[in-house]
């Protein structure tokens, strides 16, 4: 019975580790940040705030997105529609790690002109995660 | 422990197993599928989330290449994929059936629409059509072909924003 209860636990486990939500996200790259600089004091929202809002190039996160990431945005170049980012709107975002980590390199190499690090990773994700509803 | 108790214990234990199999053959499943999505369903999802997923055969093989070589460059943008889905999309290209149109030859990166096929076969949109903030780009398939989604580029089914349908549907 004590196996048959442990076989179910470690299958419902390995089950578990395909499903991403934002918050097990933000905890992973929360425990990238923090291997990669220490001292680390967690995920900031205001400094993903200020993240997602500044001028890097000639773009911002905002300029796609929207200084609103409640609202829908259109892309700069290509003017492709873009779904809301924050979760709380648009229960699709932050669902998979692979998808996040292929558009925060591609953005942030058009937007930063670089890979952007674990810490603005779980900033800008802290940030995100902590917009209500739409206004 | 009398004959009920195992009685129970053994209902508890079928019922347990029974949900352990089936949460297994569930993920089974579910890995199936995600493995078993085709080239074609990846290409459209992969390159169809940001523009129309082109028809492989607007542009020779070469030049699918040059731009999967190059898709940290793409145009502007940052397209990069990581190595499995990109060997996928490639698969799908390579599957698809061999370009007759010719390419711009004289471009580092392809383009369908500098290709001298493209301008003929859109030489008669306004400059006014092509500036329309409706269409904003010659890229920008399905502003005026709606089924470029689909790859359906039918003349007839052509709508230019701003000045209706396409002057083959008058022709019917």
């Amino acid at each position: 019975m004590r196996i048959t209860l442990s076989t179910i636990a470690a299958l419902f486990l390995s089950g578990a580790v395909h499903a991403e939500t934002p918050a097990s996200l933000l905890r992973s790259y929360a425990g990238e940040a923090a291997a990669a600089s220490r001292p680390y004091a967690g995920p900031s929202t205001s400094a993903g705030d200020r993240f997602f809002h500044q001028q890097h190039k000639d773009w911002s996160c905002a300029s796609c997105h929207t200084p609103d990431p409640r609202r829908g945005g259109s892309h700069a170049v290509t003017g492709k529609t873009i779904q809301p980012l924050a979760p709380s709107v648009n229960p699709a975002r932050f669902q998979d790690r692979a998808k996040a980590d292929k558009w925060f390199k591609r953005n942030c190499n058009d937007t930063v002109g670089r890979e952007c690090t674990a810490v603005e990773k779980a900033d800008v994700l802290a940030y995100l995660i902590s917009l209500g509803g739409a206004k | 422990m009398s004959e009920r108790n195992r009685a129970g214990i053994r209902l508890v234990d079928w019922f347990v197993w029974s949900g352990a199999t089936l949460f297994l053959a569930y993920g089974l499943v579910c890995e199936a599928v995600a493995a078993t999505s085709s080239p074609a369903a990846v290409f459209g999802e992969e390159c169809g989330v940001c523009h129309v997923a082109y028809p492989g055969n607007l542009m020779q093989p070469a030049d699918w290449s040059k731009v999967l070589g190059s898709l940290d460059r793409h145009y502007g943008v940052d397209a990069s994929l990581d190595p499995q889905m990109l060997a996928v999309v490639a698969s799908h290209l390579r599957a698809t059936p061999a370009a007759t149109k010719v390419g711009d030859k004289s471009q580092t990166l392809p383009r369908i629409t500098t290709s001298s096929w493209f301008r003929k076969e859109h030489d008669e949109v306004s400059a006014k059509a092509w500036s329309s903030p409706a269409v904003k780009s010659a890229a920008n398939c399905s502003a005026c072909h709606p089924g470029a989604e689909r790859g359906d580029f039918d003349e007839h089914s052509i709508r230019i924003p701003g000045e209706g349908h396409h002057e083959h549907d008058r022709e019917d």
